[in-house]
């Protein structure tokens, strides 16, 4: 049945120039499931995210998620996913509950039922009693599960998560595995997430996705994973599928800029 | 209709947060104001052009919102890679939409910048010749800002990264500001001067902040509007095509 699968991906690529970031990818979610994608850097992941998220148009291949396709009924697919991207997106100068209101109106979440969201999941995330502090005095944890409580607001079908727990420690990287857990349960939600730590992956995911070059090499969970590979964890299974030579990533003038923020931000994410 | 209320209250909102900025922003034209102003103001007098602040505030003025137009405009570079308009990005909302509310927003601070310096020139000396004068000094105050924060828009919809910044500013923001008519009278420049004076936009806009402000001109003030309304019609609509194509 078509209608189980939330997001289908079907032959996907994406060229800049003469380089092929994603190459001929196909694979698919299912409604409810807690999917990982993994890759070593410059793999394809963030540009195959941006590609479902509609911030990116393909070169050729098809994507659905929730039965729309993002290059033809953009604001179908937007209304249907949220995303904590890997780059922090809340406004610094804002309070919390601000870059939650402002959300809220852009996504059309009608006013009562906005504001009621709004305490709901600030609450849940614990950050209600600093919901009036400008975001600029929130650690790194506090902007992420803040970040993660404003993708909710519009009740999403899907939630996407670019490295979410990037440069966390791990009392905060737990906290937000068991919010997302939480939530996977009782409301169903798709949640599609990347990231670099191997023992987490094989933890929460219930499938995953191994990109390198552009192509997916494996999918599974981590048992069909450490199986095929004959190894006893996840991360010797990854190494295993995509070889341990270390990826040299061109620096970009995006890489510049992060650097520029880090040395602004003062260490914080 | 949401989306460019809820834009342009955030850039409202991020600037009267920091204050720190609004002031940093006017130190230049007050240094302007002063070194030139009265530095050059006795051989302006005596060459028989009257009082040079009088002539210079205008100038200062748009200078000020030139500078702060483009910025705002710029700062989009930024804000679609770390800042909250990458979220706008993914928000349901038509392009059109997000870019007219960012930079209405941002023509709304620039304007303000120019109200404050209008504001403190007061200190210096400088009189408005009539409260119409001044209406139509807000005007083009505005229109200016709205010219220059599209432009600053448009620039950054085409930009991934600050590579560039540099480059705008010493080809494109100093040569608009310091060939307008900003420091000196147009009358009776050499004609390469005024050919390249004549197709600077901010000429017609300080010309037209000196109607309304000291009651002078070089252009005309109907002239003034047209180009700069025409130009600005222009730069929202390239500004907003190249938005809606924005891939990050």
């Amino acid at each position: 049945m078509d209608n189980q699968n939330i997001i289908e991906v079907n032959n996907l690529v994406k060229k800049f120039g003469d380089f092929t970031a994603v190459d001929d990818i196909s694979f698919s979610v299912g409604k409810g499931q807690i999917f990982a994608f993994l890759g070593p850097n410059g793999a394809g992941k963030s540009t195959t995210i941006k590609m479902l998220t509609t911030l990116l148009e393909p070169t050729s291949g098809s994507i659905k998620l929730d039965d729309c396709n993002p290059t033809e009924d953009k604001d179908g697919v937007r209304r249907s996913f949220g995303i904590v991207f890997q780059d922090p997106s809340l406004d610094d100068e804002l309070t919390a509950y601000e870059n939650m209101y402002f959300h809220g109106v852009l996504y059309g979440v009608p006013g009562d039922l906005r504001k009621k969201r709004i305490e709901e999941l600030l609450k849940y995330v614990e950050l209600w009693d600093r919901k009036d502090s400008l975001v600029r005095t929130f650690s790194g944890g506090m902007k992420r599960r803040l970040e993660i409580a404003r993708g909710l607001l519009h009740h999403p079908k899907v939630f996407f998560l670019d490295e979410p727990t990037l440069g966390l420690d791990p009392q905060t990287r737990n906290h937000i595995w068991e919010y997302l857990q939480k939530l996977n349960r009782q409301e169903n939600i798709t949640v599609f997430f990347t990231t670099h730590y191997m023992e987490e992956a094989e933890q929460i995911a219930q499938q995953i996705a191994i990109i390198d070059h552009g192509k997916v090499v494996a999918q599974g969970t981590a048992e069909e994973l450490k199986t095929k590979t004959k190894t006893k964890s996840l991360e010797k299974a990854f190494l295993a599928l995509t070889g341990s030579v270390i990826r040299d990533e061109q620096a970009t003038g995006l890489d510049q800029m992060r650097q520029r923020r880090r040395m602004f931000a003062g260490g914080r994410r | 209709m949401n989306a460019i209320y809820i834009l342009w209250l955030r850039q409202l909102k991020r600037y009267s947060r920091s204050k720190s900025r609004m002031l940093g922003s006017l130190a230049q034209p007050l240094l302007y104001l002063f070194a030139f102003g009265f530095g050059l103001g006795p051989i302006f007098q005596k060459a028989g052009e009257g009082s040079y602040i009088n002539f210079l505030v205008p100038g200062i003025i748009a200078m000020t919102i030139l500078f702060s137009g483009i910025f705002s405009g710029i700062e989009i570079i930024w804000d679609k890679q770390f800042g909250f308009l990458k979220e706008t990005l993914v928000a349901p909302v038509s392009r059109f939409n997000i870019m007219i509310g960012r930079t209405l927003g941002g023509a709304t601070v620039s304007t303000f910048q120019g109200i404050l310096v209008l504001a403190i020139s007061y200190l210096a000396g400088f009189r408005v010749q009539s409260f119409v004068g001044l209406i139509l000094g807000l005007v083009f105050m505005a229109l200016i800002a709205t010219l220059f924060t599209a432009l600053g828009t448009l620039i950054a919809s085409k930009l991934d990264d600050m590579q560039g910044f540099q480059l705008i500013i010493n080809f494109l923001v100093m040569p608009l500001f310091f060939l307008s008519g900003a420091l000196f009278p147009l009358q009776g420049l050499p004609t390469a001067l005024m050919i390249i004076a004549s197709i600077d936009p901010l000429s017609y806009g300080i010309d037209g902040l000196r109607v309304g402000l000291i009651a002078t001109s070089h252009f005309g003030v109907s002239l003034d509007l047209l180009v700069l309304g025409g130009l600005t019609l222009i730069f929202l609509m390239v500004g907003s095509w190249f938005f809606e194509r924005i891939q990050i």
